[in-house]
């Protein structure tokens, strides 16, 4: 069950949240999350701040739930991935529950490949402890996934297929998968 | 001009650091440790100095340290001198902090195993500088074993100018030359360098500055900085991560006013470079206001009750706020090349015109 809230796009920094969602069902299959349709239009270069709550019912009470946000780094001129897990009762996990939980197989060729990096960091704007997904050379991968696209090399690229396909990449180490309607329907 | 570097590197703030009472297991309590923080130190690094001092009467355990001023537990990768000109509006000589060694607040600080952790943020954030000044963080991920050791030694020493020197201009982050900055560290360079220019090792400057802003707000005026509220929450600060990109404009200076104003388009929206009645104005006409009658009540509404830079403490000092931003940054910035700027910002007061 999906529940979308949109609010009003704003020329404050904000950024995206995706909150209280399960990425993984109890048989540990692929969880395959309903995301919403369409993101708020004209997105400007500083992120938006749209608030996403999915509310999934779940039986199991050791099914971890994640908060993910994706930020902008002014400095690095790259989105980043915040993200934090924690219990139904509200017990937060640490960096090796997590470890634990993430999909075996994509989450390990990547961390492996030392390509990305989990740290523990604060929030930018919330000042507590997240753990922080970052990418290195993100620039560069995103240039090679746009490069094969021509109406990319005419038109340029929207923010919203921007981070679609960020997080088409970046997802997999948590586990989030982008379902492909998503990225067909740009 | 080195002089003023020196002084920066030097400075340092006596701290009077008390043991949290619920540590305490003897009688009499232990008195409170007396020690000068390097300002552009880190509080974990003074641990094996303030231990000692205490270690008969901790109880036992392992040892989790943290520090807190009137109860905020205060962020350890934030350099000493910052905590203070943060924290302290009015300045506490000494500067009277508590020390924890158990029960470390998890939920709020991110963790600390000591020198590890603080060589790491530090490392990191000279990256994010690299990277921010030069387009990329090679110099900094290249830099040979030897260096590093002797960079972060001089920095933990704070004593060594000199060696950070030698080390730290390996990683050309150069400085900013405009005409405004006497710029002695720049060698071979026109005395006019714009943005964009290579410097004399062929890399492009991105002309952008690692900047950490950190804002306090308050609604009311204060005369007296004793007056002022207390922060007994980081929610009350607006932490701000962002580089300030240089303009210049032809024979005008970019003062560290238009620095700061560039960081806060949300308070200070006017494209104008000084901070004046007329040019704001000038500013007005641009933005096609429809009505003669609309154009006077946005003038009314534009009054001096726009948001207002009351304080900006560098290095804790404040500067006059017309000085060259380059000057600043070529002289005030950390040894990770970041620039901290406290800023404390008189809200805007809304007024609700009378003729509506």
């Amino acid at each position: 069950m999906c529940k979308m809230q949109e609010s009003a796009s704003t020329m404050v920094e904000g950024y995206l949240s995706l909150e209280n969602i399960i990425l993984r069902s109890i048989e540990e299959e692929h969880d395959e999350l309903s995301c919403p349709q369409k993101e708020e239009t004209s997105c400007s270069e500083k992120e938006e701040l749209i608030d996403i709550a999915t509310l999934v019912q779940s039986n199991c009470s050791k099914v971890p739930y994640y908060d993910l946000h994706i930020i902008y780094s002014a400095s690095y001129r790259v989105p980043v991935l915040f993200f934090r897990a924690y219990y139904g009762d509200g017990e937060p996990l640490g960096f090796n529950e997590i470890e634990k939980d993430l999909p075996a197989h994509s989450a390990k060729a990547l961390l492996d490949s030392k390509w990305m990096f989990i740290t523990q960091e604060e929030h930018p704007y919330l000042n507590r402890p997240w753990f922080k997904l970052h990418p290195c050379g993100t620039s560069e991968w995103m240039k090679l996934l746009f490069h094969v696209d021509v109406s990319v090399a005419k038109n340029g690229v929207t923010v919203e297929l921007y981070l679609l396909s960020w997080l088409s990449v970046v997802g997999q180490v948590v586990g989030l998968r982008i379902p492909l309607e998503m990225l067909n329907q740009q | 001009m080195m002089e003023a570097r020196k002084y920066v590197w030097e400075g340092a703030i006596p701290l009077q650091i008390h043991l949290h009472e619920s540590e305490v297991t003897t009688l009499p309590p232990p008195l409170p440790a007396l020690i000068l923080a390097p300002r552009i130190g880190y509080l974990p690094l003074l641990v094996p100095h303030i231990k000692p001092h205490f270690s008969s009467t901790l109880p036992p355990g392992i040892d989790t340290v943290w520090f807190d001023y009137k109860g905020l537990p205060l962020k350890w990768y934030i350099p000493t001198g910052i905590l203070f000109d943060l924290l302290c509006a009015e300045p506490e000589r000494p500067w009277n902090l508590t020390v924890h060694f158990r029960g470390y607040p998890g939920n709020i600080l991110i963790p600390c195993e000591g020198e590890d952790s603080v060589k790491w943020s530090f490392i990191n954030s000279l990256k994010e500088a690299a990277y921010i000044i030069n387009g990329n963080c090679k110099s900094v991920m290249n830099m040979s074993q030897p260096d590093q050791v002797e960079l972060w030694r001089s920095v933990i020493n704070a004593g060594n100018l000199e060696a950070y020197i030698r080390v730290s201009s390996k990683l050309k982050l150069g400085t900013v030359g405009d005409e405004y900055a006497a710029d002695l560290y720049s060698s071979s360079l026109n005395s006019r360098q714009s943005i964009g220019d290579t410097d004399s090792t062929g890399q492009v400057k991105t002309g952008r500055v690692p900047i950490r802003l950190y804002v306090w707000s308050v609604n009311e005026d204060f005369d007296d900085l004793e007056d002022a509220p207390q922060i007994d929450s980081w929610d009350k600060i607006s932490y701000i991560n962002r580089p300030v990109e240089i303009h210049g404009e032809e024979g005008k200076c970019f003062t560290l006013l238009d620095a700061v104003k560039s960081l806060l388009p949300e308070y200070f929206p006017y494209k104008s470079l000084n901070n004046e009645e007329s040019s704001r104005e000038e500013d007005k006409d641009e933005e096609k206001v429809p009505s003669e009658n609309l154009s006077e009540h946005v003038e009314s509404c534009y009054s001096s009750d726009d948001a207002e830079v009351k304080l900006v403490r560098i290095q804790g000092i404040e500067p006059k706020l017309e000085i060259p931003f380059s000057w600043v940054v070529n002289n005030l910035v950390n040894p990770e090349h970041f620039l901290h700027l406290c800023v404390c910002l008189k809200l805007p007061q809304v007024k609700i015109p009378s003729d509506t």
